[in-house]
């Protein structure tokens, strides 16, 4: 089945897990009519003019939160931005009480990250709107996992068949597992690969290879994909030192000759530098991990589109 | 004092080796007679249980009646009206309640709110330790006088062994058992969920099956230094029940209970219902490996009774973030629906047998006086009709709460009357 031959049918995005190979082309190939967009000198269309956006960010995110306003502006949609600080949050309001209030607002679609998986299923049963999840705690983070795969097919020209290697914090990623239903999903080989003290129970069950070092996850892979380590996480130190974790996991050119010649490097950032991965590496001729966060916008475009329920006919 | 005849039932009552078609007479509170046909004294009323099934009344003895402090979430008087609707005539409650039930002047309250609602028996359960501090020794012996037939920090786990075998020995004295929820909270860590596959798909943090087994594998070694008597309350995973199986091989007095929501469902719950905080309870919903083991435990022994761990919470603590939410379900008014349809229907447990897990067995792990329809004993009926269809719906709950995963659910098998020394209790003219 070709993405042409699909129509967009749900109110929400909240995770690449329930989404079928087709509906992610859709998605894929509907941002790629968007991408160019961001290479006019006006950078705007009307696609999405009088509709209204709320950005209902949790948790700190500066990447993620431009990436969303910027795409809502360049479709002409009507942005307001809610954050955890100075809120009614703050002041001890209940998720459920938020959530009607900015009912009452009548908004048509709502992005929201927070720190606890399931918040953002747990608003979309209750608003109208659309709900958009920009990331729920180390759940699914369904935007970052399209543009990855998005600059993957940029440079690569598929997804099936590649060989991709997630190496890092692989317990405490929502990115890692929304990568993983999707690039399974399009017929690519997942490795996940890092300490075994921050490897999550079971995750073979997810369909990928384990590998328990950094040499083993790279041979062979197209795709190296890092993550963004914090050593302590939850009170509970998972490695004795940044030191001891980059001896053993930082990815170094020496390493990253394991993987294809022609292997891109990702990481989906803030990136430590000298941590997961080594400057050269990060700033190198493999690295693609500015045009991720170019990418990052048309995928938002094509999301907030998509979701909008606007149709053509509309749209003139 | 009441009298009644119960007739055309089947009277299933294990601790006689019962289970046939016969009457019931009920004399001033007490058993009296049980035959083929009793012909109806003058003046005594009587009860039509023609179709339906007659048992000793139902006991669950692990449930949280809130009360005092909590009253917003149940009462006593709630919470025992809420038994009598599910079948049960008696309960044995926690000690988690604010302030904490570790002293005689609570377990005296209890009680007396107990017997104003008069809807059933209640058994408190004294803390093991002040407060639940878990750092010395409650007012046991007070609080057994005044009539507490256990201890338990239960909500908490002894988490000292020094002060957990120093319970083992004290509570001898009084001939009680001490009840562990079982849980070492530094392996549970901010856990929410059963630690496996679905807490890595779903990204919610993992209480891993090892938080219950060290603990009852450590609570074993002191039952076994101290000949004491422990049990273990809602166990919940497989490897708990074969070190408890260990333990009776090696003689020691351990029992253990298994609440129904462990045995129906598991932790692809949480997937399948979006994150409802339903599905959050301690322990939480375990792999379907230890929800089969579970149910062997019951057909062949191991487990000695059901108990619901009946946690109720106000809709507004239940509908937050998963992460936030209270831990724990309703069980009064759903566990024999439950327990007939997926353990009798399904054909994993004879009538007797689940009898026996609901009320034989949970009044021999407390040495309760019920459980059984000997003449002589007080005369507390659960009275069920085995084949009528039922659909669960929390709203009509006679609890003050309504935080049940199994709302909506269509079972068969539901109860239809509960009497509670000769009066009959549910339903309520
Ligand atoms: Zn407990």
């Amino acid at each position: 089945m070709t993405s042409e031959t699909i129509r967009w049918t749900r109110k929400d995005l909240l995770g690449i897990a329930e989404l079928s190979p087709a509906e992610i082309g859709l998605l894929l190939d509907t941002a790629e009519s968007f991408s160019e967009i961001g290479e006019r000198p006006i950078k705007k269309v009307p696609t999405l003019r009088g509709k209204t956006v709320i950005n209902l960010f949790f948790e700190a995110s500066t990447r993620t939160r431009s990436s969303f306003e910027i795409a809502e502006k360049r479709l002409s949609a009507d942005n307001i931005n809610f954050s955890t600080s100075g809120s009614a949050l703050e002041k001890g309001e209940s998720l459920i009480d938020t959530a009607l209030n900015l009912q009452a607002m009548a908004p048509d679609l709502v992005v929201i990250r927070h720190g606890s998986p399931g918040v953002p299923h747990m608003l979309a049963r209750r608003l109208q709107a659309g709900v958009i999840n920009a990331g729920d705690g180390a759940h699914e983070h369904p935007t970052q996992a399209l543009l990855d795969a998005f600059t993957i097919r940029r440079h690569k020209g598929r997804l099936a068949g590649l060989r991709v290697a997630i190496l890092g914090d692989i317990e405490h990623s929502r990115v890692v597992r929304s990568n993983i239903h999707l690039l399974t999903k399009m017929g690519a080989t997942v490795v996940v690969g890092g300490a075994r003290t921050l490897m999550p129970t079971a995750v073979e069950k997810l369909g990928v290879e384990v590998a328990y070092s950094l040499e083993d996850a790279l041979r062979g892979a197209d795709v190296v994909m890092m993550l963004r380590i914090q050593l302590e996480r939850q009170g509970k130190m998972s490695f004795p030192s940044a030191k001891e974790y980059f001896r053993l996991f930082g990815l170094t050119r020496e390493r990253l000759k394991l993987a294809q010649d022609d292997a891109i490097v990702m990481h989906p950032g803030p990136m430590n530098r000298g941590v997961e991965i080594a400057s050269d590496v990060a700033d190198g001729s493999r690295s693609v991990i500015l045009e991720q966060v170019t990418h990052g916008v048309s995928v938002r475009m094509a999301v907030l589109y998509l979701l909008s329920g606007v149709t053509a006919s509309e749209e003139s | 004092m009441a009298s009644l005849l119960i007739h055309g039932g089947r009277i299933v009552d294990p601790s006689q080796g019962l289970d046939g078609p016969a009457d019931l007479l009920i004399e001033d509170g007490a058993v009296a007679r049980i035959d083929g046909k009793i012909a109806k004294p003058k003046g005594v009323e009587t009860l039509d249980a023609t179709g339906l099934v007659v048992t000793p009344g139902l006991i669950d003895i692990h449930v949280h009646l809130r009360e005092p402090g909590q009253e917003y979430k149940e009462t006593v008087a709630t919470g025992t009206r809420a038994a009598a609707a599910g079948g049960f005539t008696a309960v044995a409650c926690m000690a988690n309640t604010v302030p904490v039930h570790d002293n005689r002047a609570i377990t005296e309250l209890i009680l007396l709110e107990a017997e104003r609602a008069g809807f059933a028996r209640v058994y408190p359960i004294g803390a093991i330790s002040k407060g639940m501090q878990g750092q010395e020794l409650a007012e046991i012996g007070e609080m057994v006088a005044a009539g507490a037939v256990a201890v338990s920090d239960d909500g908490l786990p002894v988490m000292n062994a020094e002060l957990m075998r120093r319970a083992l020995l004290y509570t001898q004295h009084y001939g009680i058992p001490v009840i562990q929820h079982a849980e070492d909270l530094t392996l549970t860590g901010k856990g929410v969920m059963h630690e496996g596959e679905w807490s890595t798909r779903l990204g919610l943090i993992g209480i891993p099956g090892s938080a219950e087994d060290v603990m009852v594998a450590r609570d074993l070694i002191l039952t076994e230094d101290t000949q004491g008597r422990y049990h273990v309350a809602h166990l919940s995973t497989a490897r708990s029940l074969d070190l408890v199986r260990l333990g009776r091989s090696r003689g020691l007095r351990v029992t253990c209970e298994v609440a129904p929501h462990h045995l129906i469902l598991t932790d692809e719950e949480v997937a399948k219902t979006g994150f409802s905080t339903h599905c959050k309870m301690k322990p939480p919903l375990r792999s379907s490996r230890d929800r089969e083991a579970l149910i062997q435990g019951l057909v062949d022994g191991t487990v000695d009774c059901i108990a619901s761990d009946h946690a109720p919470h106000h809709a507004d603590e239940k509908d937050v973030e998963f992460d936030k939410a209270p831990f724990g379900i309703l069980g009064l008014e759903t566990t024999l629906s439950l327990c007939l349809d997926r353990f009798v229907h399904a054909g994993l447990l004879t009538l007797p047998r689940l009898v026996e897990l609901l009320s034989t067995g949970p009044a021999r792990v407390l040495g309760l006086p019920g459980g059984t329809l000997q003449v002589g004993s007080p005369a507390d009926v659960s009275i069920f009709d085995l084949d009528g269809e039922v659909t669960i719906v929390a709203a009509d709950f006679r609890s003050k709460s309504r935080n049940t995963p199994f709302d909506g659910w269509t079972l068969r098998g539901r109860p239809v009357a509960t009497v509670l020394g000769g009066r009959k209790v549910s339903p309520l003219p």
